[in-house]
Parts: C-alpha cells; sequence; structure tokens
C-alpha cells in the first residue's frame, strides 16, 4: 500500500478510486480536517495563521502572493509525503473551485519534480474516454507495490 | 472521550449513483448497523461521521451493496459545521458543492468503466483528440484567404 497524491487534489473520483485498489489516497479533505479539529487553532473560517504563510516559503518565493504561499503550507507537505501520484489534466473543476491557477500550476510542477511513479490522464469527456481513465489509473495503481490483485477484495 | 479518540472522528461523503440503491437504503444500512455514528442524507447520498473504525465499517457495508456505483471521499469538515453549513451562512450552495455536482454528473459513466474493467471487456481503439497545430491553422486561414 503507498500513499498516492491526487491531483485534483480534492478529487471524489480519484480519491475513491486509489481507496478501492488499495491505496492510500493522499487528499486535501483529510488536511483540512487536520486543521480545523486541532484545537489550539481556531479563527474561523479556514484557520490559516500566520505560520502558514512561512510554511509556503519552503515552497514557493517571497514575492509569490501570499494566497499561493498559504494553500502550497496545504499542499507542499502532502507532495512530499507522497509515493506515486495521478494527475488529472483539463479537468474543468480545476479552474475555479479549485482556487487559485498560480498554485495548480506549482503543485503539478513539484509534483513532477519528485522522483516518483506518476500517471497523468486528460478528464474524459465522454464513455469512451471514461472508460480509457479507468483501465489507465487502475492499471497504474494495481503496478503499484501493495496495490489490490484480481479478484480481491 | 479522550483527546485521542476526538482526534479519530472523522466524516465520510457517500456519493451514490446506482439505478438499484438509493440514498435511502444507504441511511437504513447505517442505522441497522447499531453504531454510534451520526448520519445526514442528502440529495446526493449520505455524510457519516463517526470514529474512524466505525465509520470505515459502515461505510464497506453500504459501498458493497452496489460497489461500483457508490462512491466515497473523506470530508474535512462535519456536516452542520457552522464554517460550512448553508443555515448558517444565510443560504445558497456551500463551499465546495459545485466541485461535487461536476463529477456527481460524471460518475454513472465511471462506474460503467469500472463495471466493464471489472469484467476484463478489453478497450476500444480511441482516436485521441488533439489541439490544432499552428502550422494546421495557418494553413486553413490562408486556404480561405
Amino acid at each position: 500500500m503507498v500513499k498516492v497524491i491526487i491531483y485534483p487534489t480534492n478529487s471524489l473520483i480519484l480519491s475513491d478510486l486509489v481507496e478501492r485498489f488499495g491505496h492510500t489516497p493522499i487528499a486535501m479533505m483529510e488536511k483540512i480536517k487536520e486543521k480545523i479539529s486541532t484545537v489550539s487553532v481556531d479563527s474561523p473560517p479556514l484557520n490559516i495563521t500566520a505560520e502558514e504563510p512561512k510554511t509556503g516559503l519552503k515552497y514557493a518565493a517571497v514575492e509569490v502572493p501570499a494566497g499561493v504561499r498559504g494553500r502550497m503550507a496545504i499542499v507542499g507537505p502532502m507532495i512530499d509525503e507522497a509515493e506515486a501520484a495521478i494527475i488529472v489534466n483539463e479537468s474543468p473543476m480545476s479552474f475555479g473551485c479549485m482556487g487559485c491557477a498560480r498554485t495548480n500550476e506549482l503543485t503539478k510542477f513539484l509534483i513532477r519534480e519528485r522522483d516518483i511513479p506518476i500517471l497523468e490522464v486528460d478528464y474524459p469527456t465522454g464513455d469512451d474516454e471514461a472508460r480509457e481513465f479507468v483501465y489507465e489509473i487502475g492499471e497504474f495503481l494495481k503496478s503499484l507495490p501493495g496495490g489490490k490483485k484480481e479478484g480481491e477484495q | 472521550m479522550s483527546d485521542r479518540e476526538e482526534d479519530d472522528v472523522i466524516t465520510k461523503l457517500v456519493v451514490i449513483s446506482s439505478d438499484s440503491v438509493l440514498p435511502i437504503d444507504a441511511a437504513m444500512k447505517i442505522y441497522e448497523s447499531e453504531t454510534s455514528i451520526v448520519i445526514k442524507e442528502t440529495c446526493f447520498g449520505t455524510m457519516v461521521t463517526g470514529p474512524r473504525e466505525a465509520v470505515n465499517r459502515v461505510v464497506k457495508e453500504v459501498v458493497d451493496l452496489d460497489k461500483n456505483h457508490i462512491f466515497v471521499k473523506e470530508r474535512g469538515f462535519p456536516p452542520g459545521d457552522e464554517r460550512r453549513c448553508r443555515a448558517s451562512r444565510g443560504g445558497g450552495p456551500r463551499p465546495g458543492f459545485h466541485y461535487l455536482r461536476e463529477e456527481v454528473q460524471m460518475l454513472p459513466t465511471i462506474g460503467k468503466a469500472l463495471d466493464d474493467y471489472e469484467k476484463k471487456i478489453p478497450l476500444k481503439e480511441t482516436g485521441k483528440k488533439k489541439k490544432l497545430e499552428v502550422k494546421q491553422l495557418e494553413d486553413i486561414i490562408e486556404s480561405v484567404l
């Protein structure tokens, strides 16, 4: 079982597929949960403290907007923790809801810089593409150590 | 409850995209489990909150109802959290809902693909759509001029 970082980092489909094939998804949701359930940090809405932009400095330069650094304070450690990665390109949701296009670019860049197995696929738009999408992800996850083999529950 | 146990309380989103299972079926399954967890029925499925071990066990039972058409992800905020709940924010979709809705539209095709993958149906050769090359665009422009 390996830790697989997913991009988009809060994707339901990717998080589910990674878990389905027997690995641990590294997703934004768990990190947010850690943040909001830390007793000492309690400043709604998102509990971003002055520490976050400082942590983000490890991943983005000081002249980069604080928003990018704040986001990288969460995403950066996720990338460091990852042992494999799945990147979905051209996904319509990563424009808008994912917040910040520059953070997304930086996230993908830092994942690609790491020496880990990476799968890059395009977001499917039809049935055939969806099948290809699932097959590619399935084969990739099975090829990782500890993945579920055929017929395993 | 000790701090350690408190830390281990998680929330999972169970999104149902099945022809045979309804959100109420999933909710009933969870009620039957007699575990001390909180569930909330929603338009897309249910949200389950409780100790990690119990939530994982119950969610697995629900997923087993139709495993290729029920999808699960963890959620950061518990249901009804003031920072996310519509009731305390004066209405409107909660942050993150648009993203979920976009993915939910894709789930029937993903479910079908998972069925095919399980049955080992070979992939059809599909021509990949490519972006238009600059040279091709130039040729088109010149042919029209």
